[in-house]
Formats: C-alpha cells, sequence, structure tokens
C-alpha cells in the first residue's frame, strides 16, 4: 500500500493549523441576529411565571422564547425523550436553558436576558445518586424505573454461585470513579440559516448531524426534507457533542420566525451545563479467583449518578457492565446497575461511555488479586487472555484480541520485570489493561439501513468526489475516507475532494460516537472506491486490450501489472469508463454482522470488533505531602492496522492526557449550600481556570507501541483508537501509586490528601487505603438469566420469548440497543 | 463569550492627568492596568466601573530603576520584565522566582507588578459569573449577606492570591502611592488589611506608583525563597504559599527573619510568631519544624479555592518548613514545588 500506513499529512491539517478551518462560530452571514439563553438559577422548582416584557423593550431585541413554544420533547435514545428546547413548567438543574432572546448583537442579547424575571417555587433537591434512591419523591422525572430511579439492569449469565464456589479466592472491592467533563477546546456554537420556500439549514458543532436533523424535524414539526443539518468541523468533541441540544433547536425555530440568520456561541461555563460527560460511578465488584489467577466468577454493581435527563443514560447504565467480559475469560458474570435522576447537569457518553469507570475497578481489583494470589499482576492476566474469535459470557463475538501483544510491549518498554516491586519507597510502577468497542453495533433508533454510508463522484479531469455523513471532530476521520479512497483508486489524496456531514448532500452516517467511523464509514468508502475501480478497470481494460483483473491502480495511472508502461491515466480511464456508462457513481454501505446475543439488553455491547490496551505508568509519590509524579507512561495499543500512524499515536496521546486528567484531577464537582440557608446546589466550578485539567506542561513522557494484526472485519484490517487507549491509564495509576507506597486509593481522581489519609491508616496499622466503603443497598430489579454459551445457551434469557431484542416493549417503543 | 458592559475608557500620558481623572470621575472610575484581573471581574460583574483609567499609556510608570541601593520597580512594568530584569535577577532571586511562578507566559507578558499587587482577593464562591453568583444569591462579599464559606461568620475570608505580595513583604518592600492630592510612601505590608472585602489600606483614587526594594534585602545580605504550591505545572494560582527572608549574624543564628504565607488569609499572612521564636537560633531542623507549626496554625486556609482546606492546612506546615530550610542552605525535605527555585 502507498499511503495506507505512511504518516502522511492529514487533508484538514494545513487548514487547521494557518486558522483557514471554518468552525460553526467563524460563520456569520449578513444579517445574522444573535441568541443568548437565560438559565436557571435554581436546581429543582415549578417556573410559576416568567416576565418577559422588560426583555422585549430592550434595545436591539428581536424574539423572545420560552418553552411552551417549542412544546415537543426530544432525546437522543427513542426510551428517554425527556428534553425540552427551553424548559417548561419546570427546571431541573441550574443552568438549564429557560428562555431564548434573539437581538441584533450579542452584547443586546446579553443586556436583555439580564431583563428576563422568572418566578420559581423552588423544590426538594437531589444531589446524588444515594440521594435519589433514598428519596423517591419529589420525583424530577414521571417517568423511569419508579421513584428518582431512570433505570434498573440486572443480567445473570451462567451459574454464578456454583463460580463462587469454583474458587479459591473471593475479593470483594468498593470503588468510585467521579464524574468529569469533556472540555473540547471549541464551545458548541451553532448557526440555522433560512431559505427558500420555508426550508432551513443549521450549521452546528455536533458530533451526530443525522440524529439533530430528526430531531430538528420533530420539535419543528417540519417534513425532515425541509430541514438540511451542516455539522461544521468540531474543534473537539468526546461526546460532548453527540446529544442534540435545545440551542440548535432555538436558533432554527427563530430564523424560520425571523427570516434571518440566528446564530448561538455557548460560553465556557455553559459548555459545563451542556455536559453529558462521564457519570459519577459507585461500583461494587466481587470475583473469585482460582490459585492460578482464572476467573470463576464475577459479579458486579454499579449506581450511576444520571444528571437530570436521559440523555444517553440508559445505554451508559447497560455500559457500565457490558465490557468487562471481552479481556480475560469470565466464564460467569452477573451485572446489575442502576442509573439515578439527580438535579445536575445530565451525564452521558464521553470517551470511554460507561466503561471507563468499572475497567478502573477491575484492572486495581486483579492488582489486588495477584498480590493476594502471589501472582505477577502481568503474568496473571497473560495467562488468562480471553481467545480471539470467542463468544464471552455475556453473547459478545470477540474478533482478533492483540491484548497479549500490548501487555507484552509494555512489560518490555518499562523494564516491568525488572523493576516491579524493587523500586525504592516511593516510586512504583502500575499495570492495567482496557478494550473498547469498534463501533456500537445497534443505531440508536431502530432501523435495517445500512449505518454509513459513501457515495463517491468521478469527474472527467481526474478528481474523486466522496460524500459521507461522517463528522470530523478532529480525530482524522477525513484524513482517513480519503486515505482508503484514494489508496483503492491509486491517486494522490489532492485529487480526493471530501464533502461530508451534510444531511441535505451526503449518505448517513450516524455519526462520530462509539468509535464507529473509521470501521463503519472505512468500509462503506472501501466497497464504493472498490465498485469505482471495477468500473474503470472493465472500460481501461477494454481500452487497453487487457484483462481488467490485471490492472493495477497506482500513481494516478491504470495499468498492467506485468507492463507498467502500458497503461492510461486515471483521468483517461475516467473518460473511457464514463464514455462507456454515462455518468459515474458508486455508493458503498456498511452494515456490521448481527450479534448472536437475544436476551433483553443485548443490544448493547455487540461491536464488529475490539480494540485493546494495556499500559504501564511509572510514578513519584512524596510520603510527606500526598503529592505525586506520573514520570513516564508506556501504552500499547491493538489497533488492527494504522491507516495513519501519526494519527492513531495523537489518538493514543490524547487518551492518555484525558486519561490522566480523569485519574489525578478532573471532577465535575457541585456545591449544595447549607439546606436551612438556601436551596442553592451549583457547579462548583465552571471555567477552565478552576476545573482542573492538565495543560503539556503536566505531561510526563509517553512511548506509545502500535500493535497490528489486522482485523478482516475493519477496512483494509483498522480498529478504533480514538477512545480505548484512556481506559488503563485510571487504573494504572492506582496500581502504581501502590506499589510506590502501599497505599490503595480505590477512587478517581486521586488527590493528595487521600493518599495522605490512606498513609495515616497504614501508620496505625489498619488498612492502608481510602475509597468507599459499603455500597449502598439498591434495589436493580428482576434478574434476567442468560445461560452462557459455555453452558449451551442460545443467546436469550430464560423464560424470555423467541423475539428476544426485537420484541416491543410495551411502550410500544423499541428496545434500547445502541451505544 | 462573556461581554464587558459599557463604559468611558480613558489613556492619560500622565501620572498627573491619571490623578485628576480619578479625582474627578468619583466612585464609578477604577484604574487599569494590564487588565489581566481587572477584565475578566468586569466581564463577571463583580467589579463595576462607569470610568476606567488606563496606566499603560504613562512612561515614568513602567520604569526599573537600579542605582546600587534602592532597587525601583514601576508599577506597570509587566511581570514578564520584572522576571527578566538584570537587578531583580542578580539582587533579588527569591523575587524573580516567585513572579515567574504567576500563571503562564502570556499573562506575565501583559499583567503588571502594580496590578498583582493590588489584586482582588479570591473565592470560589465569588469569581463566578453573574447568573452562577444569583443562583447562590450572591454573598457577603458582593450583594448578599451571608459568607458561604463560613456561614455563621460575620466577615468575608475571600483569600489574597498575589504571589509577589508575599515575597515582597518578605523583603521589606515598600510601595509609593500617589493621587491628586499628594504622595506618601509606606511598607507594603501595611497596604493590606486582613479583610477579604476591603483588602487594601488605601484610597480608591491612590494610585500605585512603584514599588522600592531595600538594598539590605539584596542576596549579599539576604537569604530569600519562595515556595508556591498549585495544581499544576502553570497557569493555577497559590493554593499555598511561603516567602521566607532571613538575614544571619556573623556566627550562622537567625538575627532577623520574615516568613510570609500567600493565600491563606486576606492578606499576605506574616506569622509573627515564628519569626520571634526563630530571632537568635540556628535555623536548624528543629527550629524549622517548629515554626513551620506555628505557621500552620496561624493560618486560616478555607474551602474556597483548590484542593481539600484541611490538606491544605498541612501544606502549610510543610511549604513554610521548605522555605525556611532553602533559606538556611538545608535540604527542602518534599518534592520541589512546579516552579524553579
Ligand atoms: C488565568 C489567570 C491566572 C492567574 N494566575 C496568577 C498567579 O498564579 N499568581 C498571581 O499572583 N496572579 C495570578 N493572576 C492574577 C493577575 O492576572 C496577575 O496577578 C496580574 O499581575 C495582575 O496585573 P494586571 O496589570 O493585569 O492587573 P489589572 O487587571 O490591570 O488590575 C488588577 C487590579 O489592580 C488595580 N490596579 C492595577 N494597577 C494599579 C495601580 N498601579 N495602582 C492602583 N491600582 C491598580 C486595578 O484597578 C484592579 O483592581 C492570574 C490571572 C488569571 C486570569
Ligand atoms: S469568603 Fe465568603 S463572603 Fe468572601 S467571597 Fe467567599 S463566600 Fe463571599
Amino acid at each position: 500500500m502507498k499511503l495506507v500506513g505512511t504518516p502522511f499529512r492529514r487533508v484538514d491539517g494545513r487548514a487547521k493549523v494557518t486558522g483557514q478551518t471554518r468552525f460553526a462560530d467563524d460563520l456569520t452571514p449578513p444579517r445574522t441576529c444573535f441568541v443568548r439563553l437565560v438559565r436557571s438559577t435554581l436546581p429543582h422548582a415549578r417556573i410559576r411565571a416568567i416576565d418577559l416584557e422588560p426583555a422585549r423593550r430592550m434595545p436591539g431585541v428581536l424574539a423572545v422564547l420560552t418553552g411552551d413554544d417549542l412544546p415537543i420533547p426530544f432525546g437522543i435514545l427513542p426510551v428517554s425523550e425527556d428534553e425540552h428546547a427551553l424548559a417548561r413548567g419546570k427546571v431541573r438543574y441550574v443552568g438549564e436553558p429557560v428562555v431564548a432572546v434573539a437581538a441584533l448583537t450579542e452584547e443586546q442579547a446579553d443586556e436583555a436576558t439580564r431583563a428576563v424575571r422568572v418566578d420559581y417555587e423552588p423544590l426538594a433537591t437531589i444531589a446524588s445518586a444515594e440521594e435519589a434512591i433514598a428519596t423517591p419523591e419529589p420525583r424530577i422525572h414521571d417517568y423511569g424505573a419508579g421513584g428518582n430511579v431512570h433505570k434498573r439492569v440486572s443480567l445473570e449469565f451462567g451459574d454464578l454461585e456454583a463460580g463462587f464456589a469454583e474458587a479459591d479466592v473471593i475479593l470483594e472491592d468498593d470503588c468510585f470513579f467521579d464524574g468529569n467533563t469533556h472540555l473540547p477546546i471549541e464551545q458548541h456554537a451553532a448557526l440555522a440559516v433560512p431559505e427558500d420556500e420555508g426550508r432551513v439549514t443549521l450549521y452546528s458543532s455536533t458530533q451526530t448531524p443525522h440524529y439533530v436533523h430528526r430531531a430538528l424535524a420533530k420539535v419543528l414539526q417540519l417534513p425532515p426534507a425541509r430541514i438540511r443539518v451542516v455539522a461544521c468541523p468540531n474543534g473537539g468533541g468526546f461526546g460532548g457533542k453527540s446529544d442534540v441540544f435545545g440551542h440548535e433547536i432555538v436558533v432554527a425555530r427563530l430564523a424560520l420566525e425571523l427570516g434571518r440568520p440566528v446564530k448561538i456561541t455557548l460560553t465556557r461555563e455553559e459548555v459545563f451545563y451542556c455536559h453529558r460527560g462521564r457519570h459519577p460511578v459507585r461500583m461494587h465488584l466481587k470475583t473469585g479467583f482460582r490459585k492460578d489467577g482464572s476467573i470463576t466468577a464475577q459479579h458486579l454493581k454499579t449506581l450511576l449518578d444520571g444528571g437530570a435527563y436521559g440523555s444517553y443514560g440508559v445505554a451508559s447504565t447497560f455500559y457500565t457492565g457490558a465490557l468487562q467480559t471481552v479481556t480475560y475469560n469470565l466464564p460467569r458474570y452477573r451485572f446489575d446497575g442502576l442509573r439515578a435522576f439527580t438535579n445536575k447537569p445530565p451525564c452521558g457518553p464521553k470517551r470511554g461511555h460507561g466503561t471507563p469507570q468499572p475497567r478502573f475497578a477491575f484492572e486495581v481489583h486483579l492488582d489486588k488479586a495477584a498480590h493476594a494470589l502471589g501472582l505477577d499482576p502481568a503474568a496473571l492476566r497473560l495467562r488468562h487472555l480471553a481467545p480471539a474469535e470467542a463468544v464471552t459470557a455475556n453473547w459478545l463475538k470477540l474478533g482478533t484480541v492483540g491484548l497479549g501483544r500490548c501487555i507484552e510491549a509494555v512489560v518490555e518498554g518499562s523494564g516491568w520485570r525488572r523493576r516491579y516491586g524493587k523500586l525504592p519507597y516511593g516510586r512504583g510502577l502500575g499495570l492495567a489493561c482496557g478494550a473498547y468497542l469498534c463501533g456500537a453495533g445497534l443505531p440508536i433508533y431502530w432501523n435495517h439501513m445500512p449505518q454509513s454510508g459513501v457515495q463517491i463522484l468521478l469527474d472527467r479531469g481526474g478528481g474523486v468526489a466522496v460524500y459521507c455523513g461522517q463528522t470530523e471532530i478532529g480525530q482524522g476521520s477525513d484524513s482517513v475516507l480519503a486515505a482508503i479512497v484514494a489508496e483503492v483508486l491509486g491517486i494522490g489524496l489532492e485529487d480526493v475532494r471530501l464533502c461530508v456531514a451534510d444531511t441535505g448532500l451526503t449518505p448517513v452516517d450516524l455519526g462520530s460516537y462509539s468509535s464507529r467511523v473509521t470501521l463503519m464509514a472505512g468500509n462503506a468508502a472501501l466497497q464504493a472506491a472498490e465498485r469505482a475501480r471495477a468500473i474503470l478497470a472493465e472500460a481501461a481494460g477494454e481500452r487497453l486490450g487487457r484483462d481488467p483483473q490485471s490492472l493495477v491502480f497506482a500513481g494516478g495511472r491504470v495499468f498492467d501489472a506485468a507492463e507498467p508502461e502500458h497503461g492510461l491515466t486515471f483521468a483517461q480511464a475516467v473518460i473511457e469508463a464514463e464514455t462507456r456508462n454515462g455518468t459515474l457513481a458508486t455508493t458503498g454501505s456498511y452494515v456490521p454482522p448481527r450479534a448472536p446475543g437475544r436476551y433483553k439488553g443485548a443490544g448493547v455491547g455487540p461491536s464488529p470488533t475490539y480494540s485493546y490496551s494495556a499500559a504501564v505508568l511509572e510514578v513519584e509519590v512524596d510520603p510527606a505531602t500526598g503529592l505525586y509524579e506520573v514520570l513516564h507512561v508506556w501504552i500499547a495499543h491493538d489497533v488492527g492496522r494504522s491507516i495513519n500512524p501519526t494519527l492513531v499515536l495523537g489518538q493514543v496521546e490524547g487518551s492518555v492526557y484525558m486519561g490522566l486528567g480523569e485519574a489525578m484531577m478532573e471532577e465535575q464537582a457541585f456545591r449544595r449550600l447549607p439546606r436551612r440557608l438556601s436551596p442553592a446546589l451549583v457547579h462548583k466550578m465552571p471555567s477552565v481556570l478552576e476545573y482542573k485539567s492538565p495543560t503539556f506542561r503536566d505531561m510526563p513522557e509517553i512511548t506509545t507501541y502500535l500493535i497490528e494484526d489486522p482485523d478482516p472485519r475493519g477496512p483494509l484490517g483498522a480498529k478504533e483508537v480514538g477512545q480505548g487507549p484512556l481506559l488503563p491509564i485510571p487504573p494504572a495509576l492506582a496500581n502504581a501509586i501502590f506499589d510506590a507506597v502501599g497505599a490503595r486509593i480505590d477512587q478517581v481522581p486521586i488527590h493528595p490528601h487521600m493518599i495522605l489519609r490512606a498513609l495515616a491508616a497504614q501508620a496505625k496499622g489498619e488498612e492502608p487505603r481510602c475509597g468507599p466503603r459499603a455500597f449502598p443497598a439498591v434495589d436493580f430489579g428482576p434478574t434476567l438469566r442468560v445461560p452462557t454459551p459455555e453452558e449451551g445457551g442460545d443467546g436469550r434469557a430464560l423464560g424470555e420469548d423467541r423475539g428476544g431484542t426485537m420484541s416491543r416493549p410495551a411502550s410500544g417503543r423499541p428496545a434500547v440497543r445502541h451505544g | 463569550m462573556l461581554r464587558l458592559p459599557p463604559f468611558d475608557f480613558r489613556a492619560p500620558r500622565r501620572l498627573a492627568e491619571a490623578a485628576a481623572i480619578l479625582a474627578g470621575e468619583g466612585d464609578g472610575a477604577r484604574v487599569v492596568a494590564g487588565g489581566t484581573d481587572l477584565w475578566p471581574n468586569m466581564k463577571r460583574r463583580h467589579q463595576h466601573a462607569t470610568t476606567v483609567v488606563s496606566l499603560m499609556g504613562i512612561p515614568e510608570l513602567a520604569a526599573v530603576d537600579d542605582g546600587g541601593g534602592e532597587l525601583r520597580l514601576g508599577a506597570t512594568a509587566t511581570l514578564a520584565q520584572v522576571a527578566a530584569s538584570d537587578a531583580v535577577r542578580r539582587r533579588y532571586p527569591a523575587l524573580a522566582c516567585a513572579v515567574r511562578s504567576i500563571s503562564s507566559p502570556p499573562l506575565r507578558n501583559m499583567g503588571t507588578l502594580g496590578g498583582n499587587l493590588c489584586l482582588d482577593t479570591r473565592c470560589t464562591y465569588y469569581n463566578q459569573t453573574e447568573p452562577w453568583r444569583r443562583a447562590i444569591d450572591f454573598c457577603m462579599k458582593e450583594a448578599g449577606t451571608v459568607c458561604w464559606v463560613a456561614p455563621s461568620s460575620p466577615r468575608c475570608w475571600a483569600h489574597a492570591a498575589s504571589d509577589a505580595a508575599p515575597m515582597l513583604c518578605a523583603l521589606g518592600a515598600r510601595v509609593l502611592l500617589r493621587a491628586h492630592d499628594g504622595e506618601r510612601v509606606v511598607p507594603l505590608e501595611e497596604l493590606y488589611r486582613d479583610d477579604g472585602i476591603d483588602y487594601l489600606n488605601k484610597r480608591r483614587e491612590e494610585i500605585l506608583c512603584a514599588v522600592l526594594l531595600p538594598a539590605e534585602a539584596a542576596v549579599e545580605h539576604c537569604a530569600g525563597s519562595f515556595w508556591k504550591l498549585r495544581r499544576r505545572g502553570a497557569i493555577d494560582f497559590a493554593v499555598v504559599s511561603a516567602a521566607a527572608a532571613a538575614w544571619f549574624d556573623a556566627g550562622g543564628a537567625v538575627e532577623r527573619l520574615r516568613l510570609v504565607l500567600g493565600a491563606v488569609a486576606s492578606r499576605p499572612l506574616r506569622v509573627v510568631a515564628a519569626e520571634e521564636l526563630l530571632a537568635g537560633r540556628r535555623l536548624d531542623e528543629e527550629a524549622v519544624a517548629e515554626a513551620a507549626r506555628l505557621a500552620r496554625k496561624a493560618a486560616t486556609p478555607m474551602d474556597n479555592t483548590d484542593f481539600q482546606a484541611q490538606w491544605r492546612g498541612l501544606m502549610v506546615e510543610r511549604y513554610a518548613a521548605a522555605a525556611l530550610r532553602q533559606a538556611a542552605g538545608l535540604e527542602p525535605g518534599i518534592r520541589p514545588p512546579h516552579h524553579p527555585l
């Protein structure tokens, strides 16, 4: 291959570094007016009245909207359409949009928001998942799984008790992973432009233009054909721009009403309120081990603080359990999960969606198991890897598994065998692993259509235009798309023109989430390009008098493999083909393979294949202060094949950075004031100064190993890299701190005072540990029992009807199956 | 983005003119230097002005004069200029270290020394936007009645955030203040009050013109040190800082010493008890440990900045000890801070 596998310059690189890329906020057509939102200042309250008159009289004000102007609810998952563009009747968190004001300038809109008066009747507030399960009234929502519970899940795969009975050692752990947010550099922005015939185009910093398109049609009650959504290149997304947001609907509605372009750009603080970031999750993990470290059974309980709305939460809940089985042999497994509503900005998908929390629990737990059994943590893992192509206890079908090679690489690179457990007091090494999806197996709403489509047009000048709904969020998806097409057609990247993420012009791609784009859009592009090549080869073969099979596409030419000088330029080949066939265009599409699980809930977790990572961290801890520094990270990632190794490295390093931020300092933290004095429940520090995220000054050296074992399910063998490498980082840090000073910190972020607390306990002869104690009493609902493949199951639950996930629940809505 | 409210902007070329504007405009007038503190505060609308008078066009305020005796640093000299100044680096290296620890290079290129010394006190209940503060019904420092950090307290506990101030206080710096009706020179230490709201002992119209560093505090006479704790390697304000300046007698005992803490009170906090304890003693491990414990006792770290407040209390002890050890030429005993020493 000429291009694929080389560190070619990313196709949008020059535009990005020279400031030519046009992000949503860079678009300001003539006559644009500006929107600012009035946001709730109460965490939970009934809206008694809103006085808009003073705001309407402010200079420059063109329109004012409230929730009653947009009464139709929406939500990213069909099972939890619980949001309104502007709050209706009730507010559920501080920062929730209540009123929208459009004015000639942003300053005028801003001043006018100050004139809006909202009269609230405060309601009791709920600040944590524990409080939510203990406080059924008042309810934050009138739907869900009762009280303030949004979702309960209980799944048992195989005979758990029999598994625990076979164990030599049973280990139980309680841990906590705090919430944190995406912090993309670009704040959300959206511009709506009215077009003729009552149509509207929305330009937005969104990762999921297709889902925004559907929601706009629903809420605005317009035929979808009259709405066009263009996702501008995102200045970072990380999952924070994959929901549909009220402000997108507001500007579209106002553009139609005012007949002029309407724009909004959120402030940094508002981005903290949009959130949809990492759920805070309490976890309890119980695992049976044999003396050799093999696992006999595992029981995981998770309690998720979902914030005030559904978002992706039902999927997030399943994800806190689904991927525990794909790394090591786990013959029997039970997962209980519960997501609660609280009066805080909604949580949702952030890089690793729902899986970093249980992965932290599992990898720290394994470290403890290795110590309890007198085994080396690396050896324990290597001995019990999940085999490639296996079907797991919870019915996930694995692809290639490069985890063993990942562990070997970081063990080798870090000098693990020589140094682990032998460094001077205060210095330590920690190892952990992870795995992630390469695209969620099912779409968010029920359909059998392709999850990604690509259309290719060939022009007589030899140019190739590629149309695809996929969204560039900085991860490099444009470059991957262009490179695959250029590779197949043997042309240069400069001959490929992309048109992406435009619901009016491009075939649907579901969006940049669940690490699906390289695999799904890549496969669709591969198919479209191969079809184009076949047409060209046919025509060129005829013209050259050669068998089309013998032709090679390379260097902008089509030629005989045996006789390279005998050929045509690529443009000539196009002319030949167009002369024979008429206008040339091909399409490609991708539908993931059907997963073997048939039980209710089996829709979350399946993926065409999985990526794997392993990391070793070296840390230095000061026992006098609890302050620590990560000195070095060795990380290996099983990417199948790199389409572009530089982009893959960028994703790995970015994941390490984000994982370190979560492990060391990032917290979406809230403050409640003394309740006798105030009902307030506010985000503690919605600013980039006080929400601590590492700067590049705080980054350690990173040594990255790319493990390449092409997976036939990926385009040219590629798997995902955008999210997986984050997973091993938090547990590797906790494990390294243990190696350094013998303290177990069973929660993240790990603050220095926690280390001191554990060391103080150690000095008193108590367990040297900091973390939560007992797991709260939680009703996870009835348990669905699913026999495992090993037990001869067929993928269905006991007593479940033959319809499995295809059956529709009583509400008439399809069961959830997404990612 | 957050938007500034409307106001009149004045940029006089002469100090007398600036003083006259401030006197004439009354309460609605404020000075601005680099604006790195004032502009964000005005955008968040907890500081207000109808007229903003920039000092940056007044050449005499920017000068650094080193006659070999007292060193005079103009108030509008930028932090970058102060840190790079040959006189500061050579004669007062601990000050260079404190100034270099401030925020990040772009901020040091804009921010001035005078602005740093007049910096508003900080608190995470206060350094927020107006809608956020409305959500807590404001607090005592502003329109509210309660201090949310300590609800039964009659006062505001917002903390002094400047990094240059503790070091300059330790070195015994004085400041020159000028208004339309005259000028005065006061020890910098006396510029501050232990009150989060009314934190400066100066009239609104007084302009801080220069900082004067005594010759006796230069490195050939005095051992200075500065230790600042913050979360990250750049950008962050101190959550604790300790500045020490020690004069030793011929026998190696402490003749005089100043220990000043930052970020753990509403003013740069001199630990007088520790200073008295150390006078006449050798600065050995035991003396350092005792003094550091006194520093911890004097400090009131509150839950209004980054990190757990109780742990910050312990860090006062550790950082005070480290600063004293460095002044005494001993090993610091803890990991070095993020900034160069
Ligand atoms: C992200 C960020 C990080 C920061 N980190 C740090 C840090 O680590 N350490 C630190 O010490 N500071 C920090 N700061 C605070 C501040 O930016 C600097 O202290 C800077 O030196 C302030 O100087 P300035 O000239 O920009 O002040 P300005 O904003 O111009 O003024 C600050 C205040 O002083 C008054 N003032 C200014 N000059 C005079 C004068 N000559 N006479 C009388 N009054 C005057 C103004 O009216 C205003 O109230 C940080 C600020 C930000 C935004
Ligand atoms: S210390 Fe108290 S009064 Fe002062 S700013 Fe903070 S909350 Fe307000």
